[in-house]
């Protein structure tokens, strides 16, 4: 097979991408580390400088780390539990993990504004037992954005880790206990150091996804803005693309960051090495 | 031991009513009667689905969808098709780089890239929102048409392939005769994956949006922001419906390890 025809296979789809996406984004990313006098990053600095964006990157950060911190707490055991069923058990509550997966985010995060919304559900149940005597604010906080995006993310970790456990193999379990080691042992000695690389990956699919959302922190967040929102408001609303620029950027090279860093240590902490 | 396992039982329940009672809630409050969504509704009745019917911005905007999902499916399986074969099929050099490319679109946020087509497809190469919204379209569900069916190459025994070319056939004609037929359930598959991710998106669109174009889930945001009634509910209903639908034929082509292995 002629070397130059494979090339030619996949030419229409490279185009496509660099003419559409790639040649836009680094002409979006370069322009913002120049002005008319050359190089620079005093527009990077202008912005850090402004308290109202560095607390917007904050917030982001911390709802972003705490929604992954959440995601691994409830999903590893479950995954955990779903892993050790039988095939047409397994099968079905992965279709009930997948479902919500798949349904529009618009859908699910609306579902949380009926919820814990000042007449939702949770505030009607709390007050009709007599719990509190006025209802809570969730909705519009950093708290609503946190718990729409791991209800957006929880059946993404449980989903994949559910894949790395089924590659461990039921024989070296097995050894554990036979050499004496509990259920608890064997799982937090055994399992886990074995589920470390696919669990960092996961969290890194969480992290990443929760950092960038849109959709959930502009329905459950109200006024709260994250990084995404702010985006959104600096190009549609105020119009300024120049630091909409900058943001778009920002969110770029954090994302990238983080999920090099976070490979290579999946890749340091692979006990098979 | 047993002790522990009915705990992990039970934390197991908790997570899945975590996950599916609020879709629950929603589906039931779609069917009150008043005009404001509450749980339990208090009287029954389907007046809301008929709303959807009456507002004309989600009978236009739906048509839009449809249109730049299943337009955008087929160039992008046009455009990803050759691509995924060359990728699974032979090895050459540059062939890590060509797969970074290709997946490039999932890993750069959809904010960034939804403000970008703005900026480019609108505002430097002057397209009409329309276009720009199809061409969005095709890149975000690229990468999900190259994965799914690379993935269903990756269980095709290339060896009948090369047997048909030793008998005289074709290369074009080896690949319409022998390899599609045998990765058909895997195109399907890709063309389902990727119409619910185009058809579900916002990021993207939400920028996308100019005088009389706008998507299905743009139009639900905007309600969502003047009205509160159940409405929205009972769109959320038929839309899980939809989802159901497509989930069932993906697990039936396919199986579920594409989600489970990636």
């Amino acid at each position: 097979m002629k070397k130059r025809y494979i090339y030619l296979l996949a030419l229409p789809g490279v185009l496509f991408l660099a003419v559409f996406m790639i040649v836009p984004i680094i002409l979006t990313i370069g322009t913002t580390f120049f002005n008319e006098n050359g190089f620079t990053l005093k527009a990077y600095i202008d912005l850090f400088k402004d308290k109202y964006f560095t607390d917007i990157l904050l917030t982001t950060f911390k709802v972003s780390v705490v929604t992954t911190f959440i995601c691994i707490l409830l999903g590893f055991p479950a995954a955990y539990y779903i892993s050790k069923l039988g095939t047409k058990k397994k099968a079905f509550l992965l279709l009930l993990t997948i479902f919500p997966l798949l349904t529009s985010p618009v859908v699910r995060s609306f579902a949380w504004m009926v919820i814990i919304g000042k007449n939702g559900v949770i505030n009607k149940l709390l007050m009709g037992i007599g719990l509190i005597d006025y209802p809570l604010n969730i909705l519009y906080t950093p708290v609503a954005i946190m718990i729409g995006l791991v209800h957006l993310f929880l059946p993404l970790i449980i989903v994949s880790l559910v894949g790395v456990m089924e590659n461990i193999e039921i024989d070296v379990l097995n050894a554990a206990e036979s050499l004496g080691a509990s259920k608890m042992d064997v799982f937090l000695r055994v399992v886990v150091p074995l589920c470390v690389p696919g669990l960092v990956i996961g969290s890194i699919l969480v992290f990443v996804g929760s950092f960038t959302a849109y959709t959930t922190p502009a329905l459950l967040g109200g006024k709260q803005r994250v990084i995404s929102t702010f985006l959104y408001q600096n190009a549609i609303t105020l119009n300024d693309w120049q630091v909409a620029s900058i943001i778009a950027a920002i969110m770029i090279i954090i994302t990238f960051f983080v999920t090099t860093v976070m490979n290579l240590v999946a890749k340091k902490l692979n006990p098979k090495g | 031991m047993q002790e522990k396992n009915r705990g992990l039982a039970l934390f197991t329940i908790l997570v899945f009513v975590f996950l599916l009672g609020p879709l629950l809630i929603i589906s039931l409050t779609s069917f009150e009667a008043g005009s404001i969504l509450k749980f339990p509704p208090e009287n029954y009745s389907l007046r809301w689905y008929e709303n959807i019917f009456k507002v004309e911005m989600f009978f236009t905007t739906f048509k839009t969808s449809i249109l730049v999902s299943l337009g955008g499916n087929l160039l992008a399986l046009l455009i990803g098709l050759p691509a995924a074969y060359a990728l699974s099929r032979f090895e050459f050099k540059g062939k890590n780089i060509l797969n970074a490319v290709f997946l490039s679109p999932i890993l750069i946020p959809g904010i960034v890239l939804g403000f970008t087509f703005l900026k480019f497809l609108v505002a430097a190469y002057q397209l009409p929102v329309y276009t720009a919204l199809f061409i969005g379209h095709t890149v975000i569900m690229l990468p999900f048409i190259i994965r799914v069916i690379a993935s269903s190459l990756s269980n095709f025994d290339f060896s009948i392939e090369e047997a048909a070319e030793s008998l005289g056939a074709s290369k074009i004609g080896t690949f319409f005769h022998v390899v599609l037929p045998n990765i058909k359930s895997g195109i399907l598959a890709a063309i389902m994956i990727a119409f619910l991710e185009s058809f579900n998106n916002v990021d993207i669109s939400v920028f996308l949006t100019g005088p009389g174009v706008s998507t299905f889930p743009i139009q639900m945001l905007t309600y969502v922001e003047n009205y509160f009634d159940p409405t929205i509910a009972a769109i959320s209903v038929l839309l899980m419906i939809l989802t159901a639908f497509f989930m069932f034929f993906v697990e039936r082509l396919m199986g579920l390890s594409y989600f489970t292995k990636r």
